[in-house]
């Protein structure tokens, strides 16, 4: 019981704390590692892998990984919900002030400035996962070769599914699914 | 009530097909909410996750408490919450109690090697997209260029800027700019048709 509220305690902690995004988790997991010993570091980085291929954030995984090797299921249910509290009850407030304040001018000046913001940070994303799945930077610096650069199935796959995304109005899910056979059949 | 069921079973949908983390929802969510149920708008969701990125917690997260809210008020941003974050408590509780080396598998390597090609192409229309109601004016533009480079460059950058940094930043001086506009007596406020 007391482990359970422990948890509970804890993963409410980062939830509170880590602001913008999966990643800025990673620094308090660290933290409380070396406290708790509830995982190792070796642990973090598996979560980070792990992360990478199911569709959760970083933070959810870790608390649902955390919760249940202490804890078993219940533990691994309460830590999650317990990172999610914060952001919810936060984000509840917010958005009743958002609705009532929308035609103020100042709210709108400031998403005037917020949009291109946000735009930019989602291109930078976007650019990150070129980087890591149609670019192949480090064989192209030990080759020297620009045919190196560009990983080839990647590249045929991305106009395939460029042009695929515009004629024909399936759901991203279809696309992700198509993607995720074509690269198992391809061995990309 | 049907509705509240609605919300939590497209949230499960969502969660459990979210790749790649916050920004590589936004696709998902654009099919999901805006073309398909007609619950929000691209811009305003655009909106959340600027909003997302500089409180606490995961953008997807509070992407999805914000749309349950306006839809059914608190009870419907937590069914929306909990809907997300079903399917991944499930799936790591399945790899935690079976599978210890589950990335290591190849198969799995080449399936997410082909799925993230997918959230590539999938973000870069979702930019092209929302370009025209986010980049506006010149103004826009120089902010759009400097944020972006800020963060493509953030590696060599003699400090890291932490990403709400850009959005409280870029919050206050677009209502400087459009408060300054308005006392000119322009017509063109915050928003330019």
């Amino acid at each position: 019981m007391m482990t359970l509220l422990q948890l509970m305690f804890e993963f409410f902690k980062v939830g509170l704390f880590s602001i913008g995004g999966g990643l800025a988790t990673l620094p308090f997991l660290y933290e409380m590692s070396d406290k708790t010993g509830w995982f190792t570091h070796a642990d973090i980085a598996d979560m980070i892998a792990i992360s990478e291929s199911t569709p959760g954030a970083i933070g959810i995984n870790m608390s649902t990984y955390a919760g249940f090797k202490t804890a078993g299921v219940p533990g691994g249910i309460l830590a999650t919900l317990s990172l999610a509290a914060p952001s919810v009850i936060i984000i509840l407030i917010i958005a009743k002030f958002l609705n009532s304040f929308r035609d103020n001018p100042n709210v709108e000046g400031a998403l005037y400035g917020l949009r291109p913001a946000s735009l930019a940070m989602i291109s930078a994303a976007g650019l990150n996962v070129v980087k890591i799945s149609l670019i192949d930077i480090e064989t192209f610096i030990l080759t020297g070769n620009p045919a190196d650069l560009f990983v080839p199935k990647a590249i045929i796959l991305a106009i395939a599914l460029f042009i695929g995304t515009k004629k024909l109005k399936w759901s991203p899910i279809a696309f992700i699914a198509i993607s995720a056979v074509v690269g198992i059949v391809f061995r990309m | 009530m049907n509705e509240l069921l609605e919300l939590y079973l497209t949230f499960l949908k969502i969660g459990c097909v979210n790749f790649g983390g916050g920004y590589a929802m936004l696709p998902l969510l654009e099919s999901e909410l805006v073309d398909k149920r007609h619950w929000t708008t691209l811009d305003d969701l655009r909106d959340y996750f600027s909003i997302g990125q500089c409180t606490p917690g995961i953008i997807a997260l509070n992407v999805s408490t914000f749309i349950g809210e306006s839809r059914c008020g608190i009870l419907g941003g937590l069914c929306a919450t909990l809907g997300f974050l079903t399917g991944p408590i499930a799936i790591i509780l399945v790899i935690a109690a079976t599978l210890t080396n589950f990335a290591d598998l190849p198969v799995v390597q080449h399936a997410f090697a082909g799925i993230r090609v997918c959230v590539c192409v999938l973000i870069i229309q979702a930019v092209l997209r929302l370009w025209k109601s986010s980049v506006v004016d010149v103004f826009t533009f120089c902010l759009y260029l400097a944020i972006f480079l800020m963060n493509v460059f953030s590696g060599v950058l003699p400090v890291k800027i932490p990403l709400p940094f850009f959005v409280i930043a870029a919050g206050v001086l677009g209502a400087v700019v459009s408060a300054y506009r308005r006392s000119r007596g322009g017509i063109k406020g915050g928003r330019e048709e």
